[in-house]
Parts: structure tokens; C-alpha cells; sequence
């Protein structure tokens, strides 16, 4: 902690009209900020997340992600966690480069409390999906070195009055377009064999079970053609990592739950490997 | 040109100290106080949205008398030391020590220096712990002087009468109710015997509640304080010594303050 000789708080923190944490940290201790750093000549390796899929349902929106990290041809860790609560009532999962992911991550939460405290009131989803995009457009230093960061950010939305259509999902992309998207989406190196899977598991009138679901089928069709994603570890008991947000707040489905769910999503690809029939007509 | 008049440093410091300590007085008063399960907040305040009472992180809460826009300056600053602090190790690592030692010094800094007037504030930084023994409660005043309190602290104009009625009728481990109760009562009791009532409207009430997972920090508004001061209203009747077994904490629902 730096001060002035007096041993008082130095400016920054006594600045008013500013509710950001991010932009109090660009202030006061600027080389703290993610992507504002010096990069050197060349390329590293360094592991990298993988599948993270959201599917809304009649009452707010569930996002599950695998547990695999790889590094080239390696997997880094088998058992690493992606989805993050951001805060009560939003949640956001993380693709691309773990590392820098991962404090991204952390900064968003703290932004998301900090003006909370400070203005004593919670940001809009769109206030959170934007602010999130900002950062994502300061780490572009870092994505034109292969070291992107593609988040996807959902939420139940206070402010929408019907709450079957709470549930809303926003993806990104490396330069920080926001994009709202409809039903479900999915980010990350399985994301088109999980989206393809989605487009035909998802219906209007999801129940929360059926949302969970669709998510663990979804990203166990990441598995079976990204070598990347890890599919469900019945050896090591290692599981998606599943949340929800409705009106009642975040909320994290538990791992006995997805035991017994991730059992049965198994034993049907035993008789079907291709996973659940749609129908034609 | 005439030379400046001479003042000695006591009688500088004294007019200071007078100064802000006159500022103090003309405020309304403000209660802090522990209970079985937390730290209770309540302050005379009319004003629904100007806080004296507020979340500073995880397990530390703020309350302030004296001028508003000084000690909302020290809330916003308080906040953002506790959050870099959290940022930049862990969440655990930020004390309520750390809070108090910093406002310590910006006051005393701005009291001592001589190109500003001095905060006409006073602060209790309070922090709940996991069991009663590891509450703390620092207060603050004006000059940069920190006390560690325990069991209660009154702060405003009528601080000193206040802290007289504590003394005489604080029990330690008393229910929300009781405690609600206890402030409610000391806050509306002039100094010369008189009762004033306060209703909800008039109250700003706030806990740091052990139990809760994360942020301890909650907020008694709206139908729910009238609810509770309705319940402490209750416990008025029974004698002050015996605790009531049940206790009507509204507080298992984990809804975000």
C-alpha cells in the first residue's frame, strides 16, 4: 500500500464519482489491471479451457463446462473449474487461456460487489454483460498473441417482469462485442459439437431439470468429437460443473445430483451413443 | 505588514478538537451493539437513501455521525482498501483492523495538518467473527484516536447520556429483538427523562449476522423492521436480565441486502 508522507490514504482512494473497482485499480495500481502489461517477443504455452454451454428455462438459465484444461496435446488439469457465480443473481464461464481467464474472472466479481457497496445498487444485466465486454477489449494485446479470453456471461434478469423470459445469455467475442443470444449457446473448442447438440435437445418450455439435462448431454457430445473437453469421469467421480440462476439467486447443482444424473446420461449412451433421438415430425 | 498572533500548539489543537466535537454534537446519535448472533446497527435516520449504517466487505460493516459528505468520503475509501486488500490476497485477508488503522491515520493526518478543517465525524468499523469472542468493534473519532469497544458503542450528540443507559441495562448475548429493544430505547430517551417515539420510517437498523455464508452485512427495511421492531416491542414487558428462548430472527432466508 503506497501513501503520501503523511501516512494518510493516498488520492485515488478518496476520488469521488467513481464505482468501479477496475477503474480505481487503473488509478492506483495500474500494473494490477489485466491486460495492461508489457508483453515480450514470442509465444507461450499455457493451458487453455475448453467447452462452456448455457440453456435457458422457464424460470432463469443454467451453464455447465467441463473440467479439462489442455496444453497442446497434454491435459493440464483434469478437474479444473470454469463456471464462476459473478454474483447473486449471474454467472459467468470461462473459455480460452485459463490464467488470464481466471483474473478476469476475479476483477469482474469484485467490479460487480464494489459498485454494489459503493452506489448501493446492483447493476443492470446489460450494465454487467458491458462491463464485462470492456474488459475482454483490454485484453486484445494479449488475444493477438494467442492468448485470448472468451467468456460467456448469463443471468436472471431482475427488471424482465415474466420470469419464464429471465433467464438471458450473452456471449463475447476476443474485441468485446457483446452479443445477446436466444435459448442457449455454448463457447470454447466443443462449442459448435454442443451447440449442434443443443439446437436439437432445446424447447421452449424447459423445466430446470430438463436444462440441467441438456446441458450435461450437450457437453458430453463436446467430448465425444473435442479432444479437448472432457467428458464425465466416472472413475475419478469428476463431474460438470452445473449452476443456476432464477429468481431466488445463484445456485450450484450439487455433486451427488449429478452423480445420478451423469450415471443415467451414461448408461442411455451404452444402448445409444449418439445420445437421445429427436424426432422427425 | 504585523506579525501572525501567536497560538500554542495545545490551544490550536484545542480549537480543533472543540470544533469538530460541536459538529459531532448537533447529529443525531447512533447505536452499535453485539448480540448473541451478530453485531446490531441502528441509527436515528429519516433518510431512506443516505446511509450512516453500511456493508464495508465479507464480515465488516461501517457506522458514522457527523457531516455527511466527510464520512461517506471514509465509507468509499474504507471500501476500497477492503477490496483491493481482497484482490490482491484473499478474501480472508482483509480485517477490520486494517480499515480502522487506516482511517486512523487519514483522520489524524487531516486533524493534525494544518491546511484543512477537521472530519466533524466519528466511525465504529465493526467485525463479526465466527464465534462472540472474535467480534471487534473499533471506534474512531474525529482526531484519529482508535478504541477497541466491546458490547456497545453510542456515537452523535447524545453519546455520553447513551452510553450511560448501556452501561446500566446491556446484557451481553441478548436476542435481535432484545437488542433492537435496548437501542430503540436508549436512542429515544432524552436526557432529562423524556420519551420520544421512533417509528420504522425513522430508523435506519442493519446487522453483520454471524450465520450468513459469505456477506454478513443485511438490512432490516420496510415491512420487515416494522415486523421486528413489533417483536422487540414484546420483549419490552419482560424483565430485562432473561433472554427469551425463542428469538424471531427473520434472518434464515439468505436474501441479499
Amino acid at each position: 500500500m503506497t501513501t503520501d508522507g503523511s501516512g494518510r490514504l493516498p488520492t485515488a482512494f478518496h476520488q469521488t464519482g467513481v464505482g468501479s473497482f477496475a477503474d480505481f485499480l487503473g488509478m492506483h495500481a495500474p500494473e494490477m489491471m489485466p491486460g495492461r502489461r508489457t508483453l515480450g517477443p514470442g509465444t507461450v504455452d499455457a493451458p487453455h479451457g475448453t467447452t462452456i454451454v448455457a440453456v435457458t428455462f422457464n424460470g432463469g438459465v443454467v451453464m455447465a463446462g467441463d473440467r479439462r484444461a489442455t496444453m497442446g496435446n497434454i491435459i493440464a488439469q483434469r478437474d479444473i473449474e470454469k463456471v464462476f457465480q459473478a454474483d447473486e443473481f449471474s454467472c459467468v464461464g470461462i473459455a480460452g487461456t485459463a490464467g488470464l481467464a481466471i483474473e478476469l474472472v476475479r476483477l469482474f466479481q469484485v467490479e460487480l460487489e464494489h459498485y454494489e457497496k459503493i452506489q448501493g445498487a446492483t447493476l443492470t444485466l446489460e450494465g454487467k454483460a458491458n462491463r464485462l465486454s470492456m474488459m475482454i477489449r483490454g485484453n486484445l494485446p494479449m488475444a493477438m498473441q494467442g492468448l485470448a479470453v472468451v467468456p460467456l456471461f448469463a443471468g436472471y434478469d431482475q427488471l424482465v417482469p415474466d420470469p419464464a423470459k429471465a433467464g438471458r445469455i450473452f456471449s463475447f467475442d476476443v474485441t468485446g462485442g457483446r452479443y445477446e443470444e436466444h435459448s442457449f449457446h455454448a463457447v470454447g473448442s466443443g462449442s459448435m459439437f454442443a451447440r449442434g447438440a443443443l439446437k436439437k435437445f432445446f424447447r421452449d418450455d424447459f423445466s430446470h431439470d430438463e436444462a440441467v439435462r441438456a446441458c450435461v448431454e450437450s457437453l458430453y457430445d463436446a467430448a465425444d468429437d473435442d479432444s479437448a473437453t472432457g467428458g464425465p469421469d466416472l472413475t475419478r467421480q469428476i463431474y460438470p460443473v452445473v449452476v443456476s440462476c432464477t429468481a431466488d439467486g445463484f445456485s450450484r447443482v450439487a455433486d451427488d445430483v449429478l452423480h445420478d444424473l451423469v450415471a443415467r446420461v451414461v448408461d442411455a449412451r451404452m444402448a445409444r451413443p449418439g445420445g437421445p433421438a429427436a424426432p422427425l415430425s | 505588514m504585523s506579525a501572525p498572533f501567536y497560538v500554542s500548539p495545545e490551544q490550536l489543537m484545542k480549537d480543533r478538537a472543540d470544533y469538530a466535537r460541536k459538529g459531532i454534537a448537533r447529529g443525531r446519535s447512533n447505536v452499535v451493539l453485539q448480540y448473541a448472533d451478530g453485531i446490531l446497527f441502528v441509527a436515528e435516520n429519516a433518510s431512506k437513501a443516505l446511509h450512516k449504517i453500511s456493508e464495508v466487505y465479507d464480515r465488516i460493516a461501517f457506522a458514522a455521525v457527523g457531516r455527511y459528505n466527510e464520512f461517506e468520503n471514509l465509507r468509499v475509501a474504507g471500501v476500497r482498501l477492503a477490496d483491493l486488500t481482497g484482490y490482491t490476497y484473499d478474501r480472508r485477508d482483509v480485517t477490520g483492523r486494517t480499515i480502522a488503522n487506516a482511517y486512523a491515520q487519514t483522520l489524524g493526518a487531516i486533524f493534525s495538518g494544518a491546511g484543512e478543517k477537521p472530519y466533524e465525524v466519528e466511525i465504529v468499523v465493526a467485525e463479526v467473527g465466527d464465534e462472540v469472542d472474535g467480534d471487534t468493534m473499533y471506534r474512531l473519532t474525529y482526531d484519529g484516536s482508535v478504541a477497541d469497544e466491546h458490547g456497545f458503542v453510542a456515537m452523535g450528540g447524545q453519546a455520553e447520556h447513551i452510553t450511560g443507559l448501556l452501561k446500566e441495562r446491556y446484557v451481553p448475548g441478548s436476542s435481535l429483538a432484545a437488542a433492537l429493544r435496548l437501542a430503540v430505547d436508549v436512542l429515544t430517551q432524552a436526557p432529562d427523562g423524556e420519551m420520544r417515539t421512533l417509528t420504522a420510517a425513522q430508523l435506519e437498523v442493519a446487522a453483520l449476522v454471524r450465520s450468513r455464508a459469505r456477506r454478513a452485512f443485511r438490512r432490516y427495511v420496510g415491512p420487515e423492521l416494522e415486523a421486528l421492531l413489533a417483536a422487540s416491542v414484546a420483549h419490552q414487558a419482560e424483565p430485562h436480565a432473561t433472554p427469551p428462548a425463542s428469538d424471531p430472527d427473520p434472518d434464515v432466508e439468505a436474501e441479499p441486502s
